[in-house]
């Protein structure tokens, strides 16, 4: 190429925008609408019975459709957890906070929440956690109806358990 | 490639708007009734699977993976997907089927374009230089294309239109699924107001969720199953050039190589199930295909009826095989077709057993 082509070209800009409606699906449809009640609610697998929450619709271990609304305590148990430390913009939440998997009683798979009013440096696998509730009057579709959860003071569960304690709760080991 | 045998086949309904449900909820159905049909219980007895999909359609990324929930997608499953309509899904299986790696494929494609503007989503697959950032969307390219064959008076309005009659009349004879049948003539058709002219909006598919799925596998192990079964016995796919320009828009030259590699011409073709998203695109694939009047063409009503982008191709396939085990026929040909203005086409010829 002549230099009188000018500079060679290495990018240009084409921005795009597409609008979509996004759904959430049947399942978690259903499940949006009881958290907008304060209820947390699974939904278990007709196959090999593990509780979902929030539900997806389907197993996906087993490929079948989740039917059965199952209900779930506001006790969970901390399945895995991380410390942030780098602040993410537009987060109001200031690190370093707990992001954790939590298995609600009642449930075996877990989902991620956050954990708050804790110590950071002691939490742990297998802690006892409960859901801290927005106000009645802030509720609407979202999982951030639940602000955070925070530790309970009760006997910790142990590795093998964490996913299989039911909705009736831990009273640790008998 | 080594002769497959299709042994089963099951589609949704073509739905404008499937509400709620997402892509794995589209899915399930489908995939369960094409195992039951042929007494498997989940993907896991088959040797491999493959999907169609594309993710602009609900504008979610990775909604594929999301699909692979329906299945039980668990080790030791070997599971493939393509970015594109389950009809190339279903081409990678027989690959994989012809390579020796398995003896039994099923295959499924979905699409919920519902969500989103379809035309102007389908702009994005254009070249990303000169046209995508121009917004061409589908509907402006097919009318350009259109216009063409009508200038140089290949074909008339009166044509256009009676592919849109004969579409929705086959679908309400021969279309449970069907979103668009009923009766209507060529009269009452060309009394309706252009929409991108000189397209109608009834020469136009229309934009429907759902999906369809299929379970293929050697003829020996269809035979061991003790199924009934219709043989793919020649594929091939062939593309055109992103430059619309540069491609001959009146006439259909990847879809006529695909045939003729295909071995379309090695028999007689009893039904064709074309995938033809616009009236005029069924005129240029019967011409490239050399179709007559021996043929019956989209006894389903064709994609006018419903398009499940993404799955109409694999159900264009599926029309065929189904009337092959049935017994109606014993030779068809299914096309399927990708990007603007028929820019990529895979033609499948399906014998019996």
């Amino acid at each position: 190429m002549s230099e009188d082509a000018g500079d060679s070209i290495t990018a240009i800009e084409t921005p795009v925008y597409l609008k979509y409606n996004f759904t959430a699906g049947e399942a978690t449809t259903r499940f949006l609408h009881q958290v907008r009640q304060g209820k947390l609610m699974g939904q278990r697998c007709p196959g090999c019975g593990n509780v979902y929450a929030p539900a997806r619709g389907s197993c996906a271990a087993c490929g079948l459709p989740t039917t059965e609304e199952v209900e779930l305590g506001n006790k969970a148990t901390v399945q895995s957890f991380t410390i942030v430390w780098i602040p993410i913009p537009n987060n109001p939440i200031q690190p370093p906070y707990i992001v954790a998997n939590l298995v609600p009683d009642g449930a075996n798979i877990s989902f991620i929440h956050l954990m708050s009013e804790c110590d950071n440096d002691s939490v742990h696998i297998g802690q006892r956690v409960e859901a801290v509730w927005k106000p009645e009057e802030e509720w609407d579709y979202a999982m951030d109806n639940i602000r955070y959860f925070r530790p309970l003071d009760e006997p910790d569960v142990p590795i093998e358990m964490i996913g299989k304690v039911p909705l009736a709760g831990w009273e640790g080991e008998a | 490639m080594k002769d497959i045998a299709i042994v089963s086949f099951a589609q949704s309904d073509c739905r404008r708007d499937a509400g709620a449900c997402n892509e794995v909820e589209l899915i399930m159905p489908v995939i369960e009734q094409a195992l039951q049909a042929v007494g498997l219980k989940n993907s896991q007895d088959v040797d491999f699977t493959c999907s169609g999909s594309c993710d602009y359609q609900q504008g979610a990324a990775f909604a594929f993976v999301m699909g692979v929930d329906a299945l039980g997608a668990v080790p030791p499953i070997k599971e493939s997907h393509v970015e594109m309509d389950a009809a190339w899904a279903l081409y990678e299986s027989m690959l994989k089927i012809s390579m020796g790696q398995a003896e039994s494929a099923l295959i499924y494609g979905f699409g919920k374009s519902s969500p989103g503007e379809l035309p102007t989503v389908l702009s994005q697959q254009l070249d990303p230089y000169y046209l995508a950032p121009l917004w061409v969307d589908s509907v402006s390219l097919a009318a350009l294309q259109a216009r063409v064959l009508l200038d140089q008076g290949i074909i008339s309005e009166q044509d256009m239109a009676a592919v849109v009659a004969r579409s929705r009349a086959n679908a309400m004879a021969n279309n449970p699924h069907a979103q668009l049948a009923g009766e209507v003539t060529v009269e009452e058709l060309l009394a309706e107001a252009e929409w991108v002219a000189p397209l109608r909006k009834h020469d136009c598919c229309p934009i429907s969720d759902g999906a369809s799925a299929m379970v293929i596998c050697t003829l020996e192990k269809a035979r061991d199953w003790g199924l009934p079964y219709a043989v793919i016995k020649g594929i091939d796919h062939r593309m055109e050039s992103h430059n619309i320009g540069a491609r001959d828009l009146a006439r259909s030259l990847s879809t006529e190589l695909a045939a003729e590699k295909a071995g379309a011409a090695n028999g007689p073709i009893e039904v064709a199930e074309l995938y033809a998203p616009f009236s005029h695109q069924e005129i240029i694939l019967s011409r490239a295909l050399g179709l007559d009047e021996g043929t019956e063409i989209n006894p389903s009503g064709g994609v006018l009826a419903g398009n499940l982008m993404m799955a109409s191709g694999l159900s264009r396939v599926g029309e065929v095989a189904t009337r092959i085990i049935s017994g109606d026929i014993r030779r068809g040909l299914a096309h399927a077709t990708s990007g603007p203005c028929l820019q990529h086409n895979l033609v499948a010829v399906l014998e019996a057993a």
